[in-house]
Formats: C-alpha cells, sequence, structure tokens
C-alpha cells in the first residue's frame, strides 16, 4: 500500500476508535433530519425531490465540519505525536493528503448514510435520480473544500478549539463571498472585474449550480483547486510550524 | 555512519545547535550529553529530519538528512523526546502502523514483530490501547517502533526517562544486544548509563561540543574520577 494509503487507514481507523465518528454521524442525521422536515417542509411542499434537504447542508457544514477537521494537525502537534509521523519514511504530502483523505472519506460516509431520504421520495413520487446525484456530489465536493480549509486552520495551531473557531470563520466568509456583506467591502474600490471574481469564488454559487442537477467543469475545477490549495497550504504551514 | 559538519540551528536571537561536528561508526553506542537545553534534542532532531538546520550539513549512512531525506530516514530509527504515540490506538495496531510504514511484509515482518514484542515485552498488552499504558511501557512501545525495522543507525532522545530502576535495566540491556554493527546515540542526563552502555560520550553545553572521549578518557578529566564530577566542571 502506498504511504498515503497507509497513514489515510490509521487516521479512519482513529475517528472510529474514539466516540467521534459516532457522535458526529448520529447528530449528523439528527440535523439533515430535522432541518429537511421541519424547516424545509419536504412533506407540505408535494414535490418529490431532495431540495429542503441540500439547501442547508452548507450551513450544516459550516459547524459540523470543522469538528472533523480540527483534530486533523493540531492534535498530532499537541501530543508531539507529528515527530514521530514525519521522521516515518513518507513525505510531507504524503502524511497531508493521508489524512485529509481520511477526513473526506469519514464526511462521505455520513452523508452515504442519508440514503434512506432518497428512498423517501423515490416512495413517494418520481424524483429526478440523476439531480439528486449530481447534488451528492456537490454536497461532497463541498466537504471536501471545507475539510481542506479545516486542515489548513487546524495545522495553524496546537490548540483544537482555536482550530474549530477559525475554520468555522474562514468558511462562513468564504461561503459568504457571494453576498452583499462581503462584496459591499470591495464595491466601493474594487473593479467590476475583481468584485465579480471574488463573488465567483463562493461556496454556496458553485454549490447551488451543482445541486440544480447541472455538473459543469468550473465547478469541479473550482472545488479542485479550493481542495488543493488549502492542502499546499497545509504543508507550507507545517513545513514552518511543525516543531513549534 | 553518522557525520555533522558544522551543524547550526538558530532561532531568531538563541542559537540553540552551534557549529557541531562529529562523526560516528559502526559499533559505537554514543552518549549525548548535556545540561537541559543545552540542544541535545534539537540536534538530535535535525538528524531524524525533523526539523532543517540553519547551517552545516548532517547525513545518515551518507544520505544527507536534507536533500536525501527519504534515504536517511529509512536508514534510521528514532524516538523522539518523550516517546509521543498515538494513544487511541492498540499497541499491535500501533506497530503494524510503523511495519506497513517500514514497507515490513511477510515472514520478515512476522520475525521482526515477535523480535520486538519479545525484546520489550509487550506480550500481555497487545490489545491495549496505549492511552491506557503506563510510562515505562509507552517507553518501550516508543522504543519498539524505532528497532522493528532493524535500522543501522538509532537514535534515541532519553530512552530510559520515567522508566523504573528494573526498566532501565532492561533497555540498558537491549541497547547492549543490539548495538553491536550498528550505531546508536542516546541522549540523556542519567550518567550512570553512560559507563553502563556507552563506548562514547559527548558532552554539548549551551549548544558547542566541549568534550568529546571515551567514558574513561572523560573521568580522568577530573581528580576524582567521577563522571558527576567532570560533568559539572565541563557545563557550569
Amino acid at each position: 500500500m502506498s504511504n498515503v494509503g497507509i497513514v489515510m487507514r490509521r487516521e479512519l481507523a482513529s475517528y472510529f476508535a474514539t466516540p467521534v465518528a459516532y457522535v458526529f454521524i448520529v447528530i449528523f442525521l439528527m440535523l439533515t433530519g430535522v432541518f429537511t422536515f421541519y424547516m424545509g417542509n419536504l412533506y407540505e411542499r408535494g414535490q418529490a425531490d431532495l431540495d429542503p434537504f441540500f439547501t442547508f447542508h452548507p450551513w450544516l457544514y459550516l459547524f459540523l465540519i470543522p469538528a472533523i477537521s480540527m483534530r486533523l494537525w493540531a492534535e498530532e502537534r499537541k501530543s508531539g505525536s507529528i515527530e514521530l509521523l514525519m521522521t516515518q519514511p513518507i513525505t510531507l504530502w504524503d502524511a497531508v493528503l493521508g489524512k485529509f483523505l481520511a477526513a473526506w472519506l469519514f464526511a462521505g460516509l455520513a452523508l452515504a448514510f442519508t440514503f434512506p431520504l432518497w428512498i423517501t421520495v423515490a416512495y413517494l413520487g418520481n424524483p429526478d435520480n440523476g439531480a439528486i446525484l449530481a447534488a451528492y456530489v456537490g454536497s461532497f465536493l463541498m466537504a471536501g473544500g471545507f475539510l481542506a480549509i479545516g486542515s489548513c486552520m487546524s495545522a495553524l495551531t496546537r490548540n483544537q478549539v482555536i482550530a474549530f473557531i477559525l475554520t468555522a470563520v474562514v468558511c462562513f466568509l468564504v461561503l459568504l463571498t457571494g453576498f452583499p456583506l462581503v462584496l459591499d467591502l470591495f464595491r466601493g474600490w474594487a473593479p467590476q472585474s475583481v468584485v465579480a471574481a471574488i463573488a465567483s469564488l463562493s461556496f454556496l454559487t458553485h454549490f447551488e449550480s451543482i445541486s440544480k442537477g447541472v455538473i459543469d467543469l468550473r465547478d469541479l475545477l473550482y472545488f479542485a483547486m479550493l481542495i488543493v490549495f488549502f492542502l499546499i497550504a497545509t504543508s507550507v504551514t507545517l513545513e514552518v510550524r511543525k516543531a513549534q | 555512519m553518522i557525520r555533522t559538519e558544522h551543524l547550526s540551528k538558530r532561532y531568531n536571537t538563541l542559537t540553540a545547535v552551534d557549529d557541531v561536528s562529529f562523526e560516528v561508526k559502526p559499533g559505537e553506542v554514543l552518549g549525548f550529553l548535556g545540561p537541559n537545553g543545552a540542544g541535545k534534542t534539537t540536534t538530535m532532531r535535525m538528524l531524524a529530519g525533523f526539523i532543517a538546520p540553519t547551517g552545516g550539513k548532517a547525513s545518515i549512512c551518507g544520505h544527507d538528512v536534507e536533500t536525501d531525506a527519504l534515504a536517511a530516514k529509512r536508514c534510521l530509527g528514532y524516538l523522539p523526546e518523550g516517546a509521543p504515540l498515538y494513544g487511541e490506538m492498540t499497541v499491535r495496531n500501533f506497530l503494524h502502523f510503523v511495519a506497513d510504514l517500514r514497507q515490513l511484509q511477510g515472514a520478515r515482518r512476522k520475525e521482526r514483530m515477535d523480535y520486538v514484542i519479545q525484546h520489550l515485552q509487550l506480550q500481555g498488552v497487545l490489545e491495549q490501547t496505549i492511552e491506557t499504558l503506563s510510562k515505562g511501557f509507552r517507553r518501550r512501545v516508543g522504543l519498539a517502533q524505532a528497532v522493528i525495522h532493524d535500522p543501522p543507525v538509532m537514535i534515541l532522545d532519553e530512552p530510559t526517562d520515567g522508566l523504573d530502576p528494573n526498566q532501565k535495566h532492561e533497555v540498558r540491556g537491549l541497547i547492549n544486544a543490539i548495538g553491536k554493527d550498528k550505531i546508536i546515540v542516546i541522549s540523556t542526563h542519567i550518567l550512570e548509563e553512560v559507563d553502563a552502555v556507552c563506548t562514547r560520550a559527548i558532552i554539548i553545553a549551551k549548544g558547542r561540543v566541549v568534550a568529546d572521549d571515551t567514558p574513561q578518557g572523560l573521568k580522568t578529566r577530573h581528580e576524582s574520577g567521577r563522571l558527576d564530577d567532570v560533568f559539572r566542571t565541563i557545563t557550569v
């Protein structure tokens, strides 16, 4: 097995060695259920689709994903096990990628456990299965984006609480870049093209376009580049701070 | 072979390691001595490739620790200070994890696993999670991961710290047993350890090498013939 695979498997097993994994999955499923049925009114609106379910994903991820990612590096640095890991014959990138993939797979697993909702709407009506699948893909990609940011924030500190808050704040900003709150900061002085570029950085813009059922190359590239960028930022951060 | 040439590490205004040069040859067990904060751990971390030197060079078995880091790490077994481990893993899973990273397979893997389990007496705790182990057992698990791939070079940062006298005796026995034809560097501030296992000792103070000799040779540097007195005279 490759070094990335070995690191990933250990990391994934560690989620399940503690109650973290079970608590997370249960809370995630309960919250998606509450949002979908009570706030999204899945039954009352009388349409066989999962829009009420996916609409809330960015906001759920905002505080649930940092809970997965906060321990990625902060814990290694706090316990000192990062020294053990980085003196094994693996590259820093092997470790960064392996740990990120473990967190992403775990988030994917939690997402996959929401399948009864799909079965529910398929039983009640005739949903557009292609659109639902696309929305799942979009949600999974968005989780990857949040996790890559979380990985970088976790590398910045030895304290998991700080990592959690930093991740939530940065993800919130990335989520909101499509909203006036952020854009107005730039409108006064930056050229229109810059404002448009900032708006296109938002998670929401890209997630919403995928969850309408259109998987556009630009949206895929957006998430891929975001993930790669923040994983490289994680490596650079660790290179500088791992021994502190 | 370990070789360092003018190895230095500076943090802004602080010089942790200052122009350290030495060579260690196969068969030598080198004791790395010095007061706390003298630069022992920093030097070992640079040799292990965990932190980068700000000056000079170091190599393990001819592989530069910076430019040929993976090859250097493959030749090396390293026990970090305080023996950090993954607390939520069982001892068995942890050893398998390290064996994976060290690319041990098949019969060789089984043989090495059995070897470390037997020599570090881990049979009774294999299925226990590491966080439930006593300090002595944790240290032994840390040692197990450092020797599992039978490396030609071992760097052990305070391998007997926190062990009781019996466990210290066992670890020293292990170092003596595996030390033949190998290179072992141990840091310690327990001077009796130098007598018990080392063939050579380097004393480091304020980041500089202040003595490099056999334990016998060092003792002649003070009229009392005791290492404690030599250590104090040189490092205070």
